[in-house]
């Protein structure tokens, strides 16, 4: 691919072509802010963040829909550029509520942060609000209009990368906002709940319930989903130890941070109370009788009762000898796990095989 | 995939899930429902087609979410895969679509595939598909003219009496028309549940050790031992499907089961209950109490995904690292773990069966990294795969063939793992069950996109129990109407195998006299009435068509 070179803020830069004014900016390291933009998406041009001057051109262009050509000289934070970006910013947070305080995104806000980057602290304008009841109709995220600056992030992430088109543009002037058809609430349009949308809204327009509940993570782990075959790269949020959230890892090419509604909310399983936490064995094999003697299920002979490690591994290791010196090893079946490690399926493959002498092992992928 | 592993050599998705969406001009989904079961990869598929015009042919019997999208819906009976597939490779030779020049050099055995396929022409195969002949006739246009095409499928095909013949029509399918070893073709079995490719990879069958190396072939026999210690017998090991069963026989004495719940994800339910119940020793390897631990005598709590580091191998046969988030919940340990710690102690107990000598014979892992190294040492695929290429962010799918070896994203170009495509001829027969007087209705079985095989997951998720909280059957309006039931209302499912109570939700997704259920919920499990009846050569049972009669309670 052939380059070329510009110069920004007085750094000169050699960029591929094709690439916008924004693209070269952020390969130059020159913060422009944006609110409506993602590497992801088409370039939209909505926020007006994103202006630079460009001699020789008139007006002020916005970066992210401008190519940059070979020598073109740029300045992204000319008097001029500064006070335009602030006169949007004002625009954008004059129908906004300013109780940062008690919203769900408070510090991890993009809106937040482009305001204190452009100077912007409080609210000039006290214009007409908006007034909308929040949508709370989807089991996962809810949607609360009052806080859309109307950035078309999640209206493009429906259409480009969902493929979905459940959210559009509606109405016009003040009354715009972002609706399902019919402006039915989210729940009953054709939404699939991956939380793209969410994902990309940079205020809390768009927030996760479970955000709501656990409050900001503070860990990081990049993982594999473990529901279906594409294996969707996750990045699980934690935080006192325990998951709070989980959204798609942009980093990993198979999803590029896309995930379907159990990639993205299906991980709570992990920590729910019904899981067994400690080794089980029925009484029965505590008082070293035989099954055969268990004639009644709901006795106690078949209680489950909770044991150690070592109690539990020297029952089965020994009842596992045994049958296999008595009946053979192939008397002994195998099921190993399509939702368990490679490793461990290696292992199970290396038990049945090694330890006990049979080929008797398989799995569910018939299923 | 024993159909494709018959034809090339190897039965994995020979390309690559990014490849397809952004090269094939043509899919060709058969049995699969990709928007819900396969959801990311389904949304790419619908970029493909409203961004760039990609074409789309679906062949499901029910108006599933995709088909929105499809240039041509074929709409055929349940259990006529074969026949379809056949007719329109008929019309494609009649046409002359046939990419000659690939069928002379990399192929064997057309001509007799080509006798077998002159006795389906667009008629007769309307008549047993019930698919109309214009929509055979532009169907096969479509798969003529837009080259490359990509053909995916999942358990719907598979999942028939037949499934190994469907893959094989199929196979044969992307032969003709020299879609195979090349960007945006291939045949691409969608996997399942998240790791099912690794556990075929690592030994998880009973015919081949990790690699497929067969368990019949002495060579591979000895390299076993010579690595293990001991290897096994000469002889291919049992089925899940048959291991079950053997229990009633006297045959089987123990069941060692990881992470599975068959009495949930197995068909025939009652039958599988009473050989659990009757079985001597039964070890369970769970994080929950599910179904199958009524019958446990012993239950090994292991852990999630989240609680520990290893790695997952994904449709497109890319192996992923999976890392620990949070520490394992109260005393469960990673399932590794266990399973060395357990094979530690039945060694102990007879040393002498297994004198610990050979290279790989022992059982001391400090962690997965070390199992993968071991697996790279003896799974040819696998050679050069290690944990930490993968976290240097290497994009790695099998096989690997070394260290400097960077991974293989399409199958089969310019050869076939076996040398040259076998074209096999194959003739359709009709479902082992058929509607009748007493059960009119066909039933078919699936997943739904907010939960996840026998639910033992999903169903521990608030939110995904408020989107879809309980089982429903897909009833067809016509059909609710000479039915008598409206809404939600309360029906009963009865097959020749059992009974289930449930609701309806009547919906134009399933055509008239088919319903759809799905095996979620434990109350109301399809599998309560499906049966066991297997195909001969992969041993999957016959889920997708079973016999039922439906009343309203
Ligand atoms: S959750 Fe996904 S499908 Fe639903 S509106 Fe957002 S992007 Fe569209
Ligand atoms: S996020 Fe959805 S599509 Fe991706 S791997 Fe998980 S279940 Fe599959």
């Amino acid at each position: 691919m052939s380059k070329l070179t510009v110069t920004i803020d007085h750094k000169k830069i050699e960029i591929p072509e094709g690439s916008t004014v924004l693209d070269a900016a952020r390969a130059a390291n020159v913060y422009i802010p944006t609110l409506c933009d993602d590497p992801l998406l088409e370039p939209f041009g909505a926020c007006r963040l994103c202006v630079v001057e460009i001699e020789g051109y008139r007006g002020l262009p916005t970066a992210c829909s401008t190519p940059a050509t070979e020598g073109m000289i740029i300045h992204t934070s000319s008097p001029l550029v500064e006070v335009n970006r602030r006169t949007s910013m004002n625009l954008l947070l004059s129908d906004h509520p300013l109780d940062c305080q008690h919203c769900v995104a408070n510090m991890d806000c993009d809106l937040q942060s482009v305001a204190a980057f452009v100077g912007v602290r409080e609210q000039p304008y006290q214009g007409e609000r908006r007034a909308y009841d929040i949508d709370e109709s989807n089991p996962f995220y809810g949607r609360d209009l009052e806080k859309c600056i109307l950035c078309g992030k999640c209206v493009r992430a429906c259409d480009e990368l969902q493929g979905r088109q459940a959210i559009s543009f509606g109405y016009r002037g003040f009354a715009s906002k972002i609706t399902t058809p019919f402006d039915l609430p989210i729940w009953d349009s054709t939404c699939e709940s991956c939380g793209r949308c969410v994902d990309m809204c940079p205020t809390a327009a768009l927030y996760d319930k479970s955000a709501m509940k656990h409050g900001t993570h503070t860990g990081e782990t990049r993982t594999t989903c473990p529901y279906c075959g594409v294996g969707c790269g996750l990045v699980l949020e934690t935080r006192n130890g325990e998951i709070v959230g989980a959204r798609g890892d942009r980093e990993n090419s198979v999803n590029e941070g896309h995930t379907c509604v159990k990639g993205r909310y299906g991980w709570e399983y992990v920590q729910h109370p019904d899981r067994v936490k400690k080794p089980l064995v029925r009484q029965y094999l505590l008082d070293g009788k035989e099954k055969s003697k268990v004639t009644d299920r709901k006795s106690k002979d078949w209680d489950f009762v909770e044991t150690d490690w070592d109690t539990v591994l020297n029952i089965t290791a020994e009842k596992l000898a045994t049958i296999r010196d008595t009946h053979g090893a192939d008397s002994i079946g195998f099921m190993t796990s399509a939702k368990c490690l490679n490793e461990e399926n290696y292992l199970m493959n290396k038990l049945a095989r090694q330890v006990i002498g049979t080929n008797s092992i398989d799995h569910c992928a018939r299923l | 995939m024993a159909g494709l592993a018959t034809t090339y050599g190897s039965g994995a998705m020979s390309n690559s899930m990014d490849d397809i969406a952004a090269n094939a001009a043509a899919f060709f989904i058969i049995g699969s429902n990709t928007t819900e079961q396969h959801p990311v990869f389904g949304t790419k598929i619908r970029r493909a087609i409203q961004k760039r015009g990609a074409k789309l042919i679906v062949a499901d019997p029910r108006r599933i979410d995709i088909t929105d999208l499809a240039t041509v819906h074929l709409q055929q009976k349940a259990g006529s895969d074969t026949a379809l597939i056949n007719g329109l490779m008929y019309l494609i030779l009649e046409k002359g679509y046939e990419d000659k020049s690939f069928i002379a050099e990399r192929t064997v055995d057309f001509e007799a595939f080509k006798e077998v396929i002159q006795d389906y022409p667009p008629e007769k195969v309307s008549e047993i598909t019930s698919v109309p002949v214009e929509l055979l006739h532009e169907a096969a246009e479509i798969m003529g003219t837009s080259q490359p095409m990509a053909v995916m499928w999942a358990m719907g095909i598979t999942q028939h009496i037949k499934g190994v013949r469907n893959v094989m029509a199929l196979a044969n399918m992307q032969m003709l028309l020299g879609n195979m070893g090349i960007p945006g073709g291939g045949v691409n079995p969608l996997r399942g549940q998240n790791n099912v490719q690794g556990a075929c990879d690592l030994g998880g069958l009973p015919n081949v050790f990790p690699g497929y190396q067969k368990v019949t072939s002495e060579e591979v026999q000895k390299k076993f031992a010579q690595a293990w210690g001991r290897g096994t017998e000469l002889k291919v090991g049992k089925t899940l499907t048959e291991m079950i069963p053997d229990v009633e026989k006297g045959e089987t004495h123990a069941l060692y089961i990881l992470g599975e719940d068959p009495v949930m994800s197995d068909p025939d339910t009652k039958h599988i209950r009473a050989n659990l119940e009757a079985c001597e020793f039964v070890i369970l390897q769970e994080i929950f109490q599910s179904e199958t631990a009524i019958y446990a005598d012993v239950l090994l709590p292991g852990s999630s995904f989240a609680e520990k580091t290893g790695t997952f191998t994904n449709t497109e046969r890319r192996v992923q690292m999976v890392r620990q988030a949070i520490n394992p919940v109260g005393d469960s340990r990673p399932d590794w773990e266990i399973i060395s710690d357990l094979a530690k102690r039945i060694i102990a107990r007879t040393p002498r069966l297994l004198p610990l000598t050979a290279p790989h014979a022992g059982w001391d892992y400090p962690d997965t990294a070390a199992i993968m190294a071991e697996i790279a040492a003896l799974t040819p695929q696998y050679s050069g795969i290690s944990h930490k290429r993968l976290e240097n962010g290497e994009r790695l799918q099998w096989p690997v063939r070394d260290e400097n070896h960077s991974g293989t994203p399409i199958l089969h170009v310019g050869q076939f793992a076996s040398g040259k495509g076998k074209f096999m001829p194959i003739e359709h027969i009709p479902p082992a069950e058929s509607p009748d007087k007493d059960y009119p209705y066909i039933m078919s079985t699936g997943r739904v996109l907010y939960h996840w095989h026998g639910g033992q997951m999903t169903r521990r998720v608030k939110g995904i129990m408020e989107a879809y909280g309980e089982a429903l059957v897909e009833v067809n309006p016509e059909d609710a109407d000479n039915l008598g039931i409206n809404g939600e209302n309360a029906i009963r499912l009865t097959s020749r195998h059992g009974s289930i109570d449930t609701k309806a939700w009547v919906t134009d997704r399933v055509p008239p006299g088919m319903v759809y259920a799905n095996f979620h919920f434990p109350d109301a499990s399809a599998n309560e009435l499906t049966h066991a009846s297997l195909d001969p050569v992969s041993k999957i049972p016959e889920y997708k068509v079973t016999a039922v009669k439906v009343e309203k309670i």
